[in-house]
């Protein structure tokens, strides 16, 4: 089976039950995405299909055959990081970094779709990815600097 | 974890016959519950297969008739919440959905999953039987307050797919859910009601989503302090690790009573 992972086909031999998450980091040594509790409850595993955020621990490798993948490594053009990354940095947003991949796709897809963005909607935007370390205000921050 | 068959069906007319010839098959859809179970390997009896529904056209989008609207099975959540005639026809249905894990899960969480798994916690559950939903399969439509038999138990043969979910269009439902935070929160005690025709379905409150037919029967009679007496009786709450039955039973009696103060009120 094949698909396009960050804008490049890539082809999978082996069950298509297997997690997407799995495939990711195993065989196509795509580790940014990081595998937090496995459940759907934390976000850690977070990737776009066609664009859509999903938890990769919850996907079947076949339910993504033809479909286009992007993980955090997609994101920045060669070396130029997005505008929300430079933000995260800038914000110190990240601190231990297992949530970080997740929340930066997560955060990507709500400035895409959202017409107006607060701190509330925000907060629900990423209301699946959980971070222990930096008490979120960091985070929401560093979004909310990207809206214009 | 380990290796299962992998089948994915072009057709629901083929989904329906490699269900009913491949033996230990389980079909799936978002993957929310289930690839959890699978990877875990918790599932009994382990499966053999696992019957990709996700893409197949016959069971995504709603449909509008004169007289109902019709959710297909693999529909996510999503855009279940976005549907218009959603939104305007079933708004305690979008309530519900809104309440569900947060984007991720709604991306890939769907009516037919949420039924088949029929966890007693089921967040739409309830909803679907204060509308007096129909449970539509490949071979008949199920009325949602026959579809629960047990813990996790439903009145599926073993080789039936549900394919749909029938709503009436003219129902007022109020829905609230208690968790321990607004998103991403298994319930605690999530609630349907309508009150014309009287219908009060509970989730979280006994081992399978619960219709409470004493406290149906009060409010019916337009007793509406007996019918929050009534309702402590028809719950049976457990304690477990999310909370305690006293407090499942309390909650019930306030959420209620809340709803019901709202329909008051109009």
């Amino acid at each position: 089976m094949r698909f396009t992972l960050n804008g490049r086909g890539v082809s999978f031999e082996g069950s298509g039950a297997r997690r997407l998450l799995d495939v990711l980091r195993e065989d196509l040594g795509a580790t940014g995405t990081k595998e937090g509790c496995g459940e759907g409850e934390c976000g850690a595993c977070s990737v776009l299909i066609d664009g859509e955020v999903v938890d990769s621990c919850l996907v079947a490798v076949g339910q993504v055959e033809g479909r286009g993948i992007t993980t955090v490594e997609g994101l920045a053009d060669g070396g130029r990081l997005t505008a929300l990354q430079q933000a995260f940095i800038e914000h110190g947003a990240a601190q231990c970094g297992i949530c970080t991949p997740g929340m930066l796709l997560a955060a990507h897809v709500l400035l895409q779709e959202a017409t107006r963005l607060d701190a509330d909607a925000v907060r629900e935007g990423l209301a699946g990815n959980l971070c222990r370390c930096t008490g979120y205000t960091k985070i929401i921050d560093a979004v909310l600097s990207c809206t214009k | 974890m380990y290796e299962v068959r992998y089948l994915r069906p072009e057709s629901l007319a083929e989904a329906v016959q490699l269900y009913r010839t491949t033996p230990g098959c389980r079909p799936l859809a978002g993957g929310t519950d289930l690839m959890v179970m699978l990877h875990a390997g918790t599932l009994r009896p382990q499966p053999q297969a696992v019957l990709d529904l996700w893409s197949l056209n016959e069971l995504k989008g709603v449909r509008r008739t004169s007289d109902m609207l019709e959710i297909a099975a693999a529909e996510p959540y999503t855009g279940i919440i976005r549907s218009p005639d959603v939104q305007r026809h079933l708004p305690a249905l979008a309530a519900a959905a809104r309440t569900i894990g947060a984007a991720q899960i709604q991306n890939r969480g769907t009516l037919g999953g949420n039924l088949a798994n029929a966890s007693p916690a089921g967040d739409t559950l309830p909803v679907l039987l204060a509308y007096d939903a129909g449970v539509v399969t490949d071979r008949r439509t199920i009325p949602i307050d026959r579809f629960f038999t047990g813990y996790r138990k439903t009145a599926l043969q073993a080789d039936e797919l549900i394919t749909a979910v029938r709503f009436p269009l003219d129902r007022q439902v109020a829905f609230r859910k208690v968790g321990t935070r607004a998103a991403q929160a298994i319930s605690k005690v999530v609630m349907a009601v309508s009150r014309n025709p009287a219908r009060i379905a509970i989730g979280s409150v006994a081992e399978l989503p619960l219709r409470a037919r004493r406290a149906e029967a009060a409010l019916e009679r337009g007793d509406i302090a007996g019918t929050v007496a009534a309702v402590a009786e028809d719950v049976r709450p457990i304690d477990d690790v999310r909370s305690t039955a006293a407090y499942r039973r309390a909650v019930t009696q306030n959420v209620l009573r809340e709803l019901l103060d709202a329909f008051a009120r109009g």
